[in-house]
């Protein structure tokens, strides 16, 4: 079962014509999905299929005494209750770590308990509802210790490393003696607290085996990395896993690696030999499915007279899990955004009872970001400048850390387009100066914007057929952000053909290995993959027929050749030039294949620092005595290299921006110091914003050309938005009040005087 | 599933008489009720499904000008009914204010009175809590968050009631109408709900197998029409509980307040209402000075429950002067597009 062939209709049959890159079309997956017809995960429900339902720990430290089986398996409908002793034995330990990849899994292998709603028992039954009912007959029994929660719990250490390999602690000159220098310094301390993905859809699996081969039904936003963790713990084949994955309901990195109670729902199929769905609750969400780990961050920064920096120290606690490591590498704006003579950076970390943090909507840039441009803002007051010209009289012409010159950077356009669009200049330095009509106090604030351009490793095949039609596949995935529509866009210009003639396929395991969607990385991957490709097949097609007397293309070499509209044209002369199908029948061929892949280059790496930048600038207005907030405009202009889809990279942008606006206003997991319980571990309590909070939003796209990031010229555009955006928003609060708040989120408790 | 047993009684008096079995839930819109089932946070042996019951879905006008609206009639109904939000536009701005569109659509009038508390280690199902496991003690005393009682708490409960509803309702003398066993009867909403004392688990009057019929608002609480606001101050524009809340209304005579009324949501078990508060307000000219001192009065005895909800006090007084100021600047021609906010001015 492909992608294609799965009975849900897939976009791949929606056509529009006059595709190619550049062009605003809408998402082909779109009708699909507003019509129910995108099949995800958790609406397939194949024969014979049993449902699962997870038994999970109510305390975050200890070990589970006793679990009621029998009252469990006396249920009717229960068919089996898995629990450690009585679940498929697994080829390898799923404590094992075998690559920063692979994350520590709870799989029923013991009775103890790491964090709140850790998986300890999965019970399979006929229906739903016995499943759910034999898991709450379990009633578990624990011997609890005393969880340690929150970030002064524990010794601090420093980590190896941060995010996935990055270090934990770079400098580069003297910070101190750059403080001593300076004529203004100010130190501040920030803190962001855990947060949760929460992608609308959950964790959902449809898993089942014939013998010892898996079809597993699965949300992921990496296929072929999925393939091989399973393929671990089962001790079988990559080959021998297909896994489908057609459409996300969100990831946001939470689905980037699979996730436990993914893997219990191919244990459970295994142990009693039918297919099984297993679709966590909500709830059950918050705890093995990563989170954003909580920092405080300190941040010093020293400026001389005419407002240039002399030093810039960030320090950054963070939080790990007791028994894996990811640390959120707040840092990591600070190693890439402002030009200072000294910068010091340094994570160092402690260990909680929780479940293992994970890469979360901007990783580290967002949470750092938020300390650096509210640290710059406190000091661009300080100075008595205006915040934007403080910044661009810090502005980084070549990587700080490295001296490496930037591939490409439009980040003064960027200021110079939303302060214009925004109506910045003008601005009062002084806070608490401007009230509405209404009365509401009015400010407005910026931030900077970054993220690195990542590519990874990514396949992709491509065919032309004598019809004049082709295909392009490969395993890259759509998590909402439009991959359906925008890889198609350069496949079928890079066939040279209209998106009428094309047929792309995407989200199997069973497709060339195309990556991870993450790291905002997936155009740039799955997009080189397709390019290249595709090149694969246009130099063969023009070797044909260059080659062949008989062609119009005869003798006019390879590099002289382009595609579009299904014919090869003469560069030198574009009446020169003959179809695909002339070209392919005069050649005896049915069709061409290619294939080709993308990956990052070592060489351009050690030479340039790949970043995408922005600036957001934001509009609160705050009622002066009950402190609610409402952020009433925002405007972010970003540059990010080529652009695929105007309208798509609009939404990327918008949808960073909200949320930004999320991270600095709404977003905080709240967890009981005592039991390391959650207290909002749902959607009502655990607020993201919703419509009724998101302003009018600009999204300016600034033009930038990089002809060394990669071969499409493309950054990455998921993730930029959130940053510049927290600290933008945080900053502006503070214009509008006179109020630095610096622990997020920003609630309108902290605002009443 | 937990099993229970599923009733669909075809009258009052037969939903009445299915009541009575000790541990039975009425089913409505379920909006609230379903969840806390599902949590097991609710495990009733019976549901009683009470939404198909004829009668009790229409809102009327009594002779008298008391206006009936039945239990069942939904949230989003109630509010969007032009006359009933021409004579009550506070009620109407609190019915919009609360959860979502689709929570609306669902919910129904005599299900809102009956939602139960959001303290989370009530509704974790686990956790010692006096109200669900009466005697297991109460996890939230000295752990208090901003979603904790100021004012009505004991040493056994510092919850809160959720509804948005219940506050204009307890301002305006709303009357609950009961059927039961022993045959109807009446309590005004202001003694509906129960503030904790030393039994956290008595939630309201309701006696066994008693059974919400409608809710009346007495012919008086038309008069307050041109002066009457709903003011909510929350963490997110919609979707979100009251941090607080406040009713405010007043009548107008030669430019000095006549009758006033004030009641506070999000501070206790119940919605906050202080005699002294009205009175202090009664025959003064309308000012900030009166407002304060109204909300002085209201907000007389408040105690936090913890470091974490303390600012209520002060922003629950804040909230009663502005609307009252806003009720006296005078009720806005439609209801704001932003209903009940800070932000909602037209």
């Amino acid at each position: 079962m492909t992608a294609t062939s799965t009975p849900s209709p897939h976009p791949a049959g929606t056509v529009r014509h006059g595709s190619s890159i550049g062009q605003p079309l809408t998402r082909r997956d779109g009708p699909l999905k507003v019509t129910g017809q995108a099949r995800f995960t958790a609406d397939n429900l194949p024969p014979g299929t049993l449902h699962a339902a997870l038994c999970v720990a109510r305390i975050a430290k200890g070990r589970v005494t006793g679990l009621d089986v029998a009252a469990a398996e006396a249920h009717p409908g229960v068919v089996a209750v898995m629990r450690p002793g009585h679940a498929p034995a697994l080829a390898k330990d799923p404590d094992a770590k075998d690559g920063p990849f692979t994350f520590r899994l709870d799989l029923l292998q013991n009775d103890r308990v790491r964090y709140a709603n850790q998986p300890i028992a999965v019970v399979i039954a006929e229906t739903l509802e016995a499943a759910t009912e034999g898991a709450r007959l379990l009633a578990p029994t624990y011997a609890a210790e005393t969880p340690r929660i929150g970030l002064d719990s524990g010794e601090p250490f420093t980590p190896d490393s941060v995010g996935v390999g990055a270090p934990p602690v770079q400098s580069e000159g003297d910070v101190e003696a750059g403080l001593a220098a300076a004529s203004e310094t100010i130190a501040a301390t920030y803190e962001t607290p855990a947060q949760y993905h929460n992608a609308m859809e959950p964790h959902a699996a449809v898993a089942s085996w014939e013998g010892d081969r898996l079809t597993l039904l699965m949300p992921t936003q990496a296929l072929a990395m999925s393939q091989g963790r399973l393929a671990g713990l089962f001790g079988i084949r990559p080959d021998d896993i297909h896994i489908d994955s057609p459409y996300l309901g969100g990831g946001f990195g939470s689905k980037g690696v699979p996730a436990g109670p993914q893997v219990l729902a191919c244990m459970a199929a295994k142990l009693v030999g039918r297919p099984v769905k297993l679709v966590p609750t909500r709830t059950q969400m918050y705890g093995p499915m990563g989170h954003r780990g909580p920092t405080r961050q300190t941040i010093r920064l020293g400026a001389d007279a005419a407002g240039k920096l002399t030093a810039l120290d960030h320090h950054i606690r963070t939080a790990s899990s007791s028994f894996d490591d990811f640390f959120e590498p707040a840092g990591r704006a600070t190693s890439t955004l402002y030009a200072s003579p000294a910068i010091a950076i340094r994570h160092e970390a402690v260990r909680l009872d929780t479940g293992t943090p994970l890469f979360m909507r901007a990783p580290g840039e967002a949470s750092g970001s938020v300390a650096l441009e509210s640290a710059l803002d406190e000091m661009a007051f300080a100075l008595g400048m205006d915040p934007l010209e403080f910044r661009l009289a810090n502005y980084a012409e070549v990587e700080p850390l490295t001296g490496k010159p930037f591939s490409s950077k439009a980040l003064r356009e960027c200021y110079r387009r939303g302060a214009e669009a925004f109506g910045w200049a003008g601005r009062p330095v002084q806070p608490r100066q401007t009230r509405d009509r209404d009365g509401f106090l009015v400010g407005t604030g910026m931030g900077t914007a970054t993220f690195p351009a990542l590519i990874f490793e990514g396949m992709a095949r491509a065919e032309i057929r004598a019809d004049g039609t082709g295909t392009v596949e490969l395993g890259a995935i759509d998590m909402g952000q439009g991959a359906w529509t925008a890889l198609a866009q350069i496949a079928a210009d890079g066939l040279g053909i209209g998106m009428d003639a094309l047929t792309f396929r995407m989200g199997s395991s069973d497709l060339p290995n195309a990556g991870i969607a993450g790291g905002s990385g997936h155009t740039a991957t799955a997009g080189g993959a397709i390019h290249a490709a595709a090149g694969d097949v246009i130099r063969q097609l023009a070797e044909l027929a260059t080659n062949d007397p008989a062609s119009p293309l005869y003798g006019a070499g390879n590099a002289g050749v382009t595609a579009a509209d299904g014919r090869l044209t003469r560069r030198d002369d574009p009446g020169r030039g003959e179809s695909v199908t002339d070209i392919l029948r005069r050649a005896g061929r049915s069709s061409i294949e290619g294939r080709g892949k993308a990956g990052a280059d070592p060489a351009a790496q050690a030479s340039y620092a790949m970043h995408a930048h922005g600036a957001v600038f934001a509009e609160v207005k705050v009622d002066p005595d009950l402190g609610q907030i409402r952020v009433s405009r925002l405007t972010g202009a970003f540059a990010a290299g080529r652009v695929i889809n105007p309208r798509l990279v609009q939404s990327q942008y918008y949808g960073g921006m909200i949320w930004g606006l999320s991270f600095a206003l709404h977003e905080r997991a709240e967890m009981d110091p005592r039991t390391g319980r959650f207290l909002n571990d749902n959607l009502a309590e655990y607020h993201v914003p919703v419509n009724a909070d998101v302003p009018a939003l600009e999204a300016i796209l600034v033009h930038e050309d990089d002809a060394v990031v990669n071969a499409l010229g493309v950054k990455g555009v998921g993730e930029i938005g959130i940053t510049g955006t927290v600290g933008a928003i945080a900053n502006a609060v503070w214009h509008a009040t006179g109020v630095r708040v610096r622990e997020m989120p920003i609630t309108l408790d902290k605002l009443l005087g | 599933m937990r099993r229970f047993d599923y009733i669909r009684p075809a009258s009052v008096p037969e939903a009445v008489a299915a009541g009575q079995h000790p541990g039975t839930a009425y089913l409505a819109a379920g909006t609230n009720l379903v969840d806390l089932m599902k949590g097991g946070v609710a495990t009733p042996e019976r549901v009683v499904d009470i939404t198909r019951l004829p009668g009790l879905s229409a809102i009327e006008r009594l002779p008298d000008g008391t206006t009936r609206v039945g239990a069942l009639v939904r949230n989003s109904d109630l509010a969007h009914d032009p006359a009933f939000a021409k004579d009550y536009p506070m009620v109407a701005e609190a019915l919009l204010a609360g959860a979502s569109a689709q929570l609306r659509n669902a919910a129904t009038v005599g299900g809102n009175l009956m939602q139960r508390t959001r303290c989370p280690y009530f509704t974790d199902a686990v956790s010692p809590c006096n109200k669900r496991a009466p005697g297991s003690g109460c996890a939230a005393l000295g752990h208090a968050t901003r979603i904790h009682a100021v004012q009505g708490w004991s040493a056994h409960c510092i919850a809160t009631h959720p509804s948005d509803f219940c506050v204009p309702l307890a301002a305006f003398d709303a009357v609950v109408e009961i059927a039961g066993p022993d045959g109807d009867r009446a309590v005004p909403l202001t003694d509906f709900h129960r503030l904790p004392g030393d039994h956290p688990e008595r939630e309201t009057d309701l006696r066994p197998g008693e059974l919400i019929t409608a809710l009346r608002l007495p012919p008086e609480a038309a008069d307050f029409r041109a002066h009457a606001r709903y003011l909510k101050v929350r963490d997110r524009t919609s979707y979100a509980f009251a941090v607080v809340s406040a009713a405010a209304a007043l009548t107008l005579e030669g430019g000095r307040i006549g009758r006033a009324r004030l009641a506070l949501g999000g501070l206790a078990l119940k919605p906050w209402r202080v005699a002294e508060a009205e009175a202090a307000l009664a025959g003064q000219a309308p000012s900030p000075e009166a407002y304060a001192k109204a909300a002085d009065a209201a907000l007389a005895g408040a105690e936090p429950t913890g470091a974490a909800n303390a600012f209520k006090i002060e922003l629950a007084r804040r909230v009663a002067v502005r609307a009252l100021t806003q009720a006296a600047a005078g009720t806005p021609a439609r209801i704001p597009a932003l209903p009940a906010s800070p932000f909602g001015i037209v």
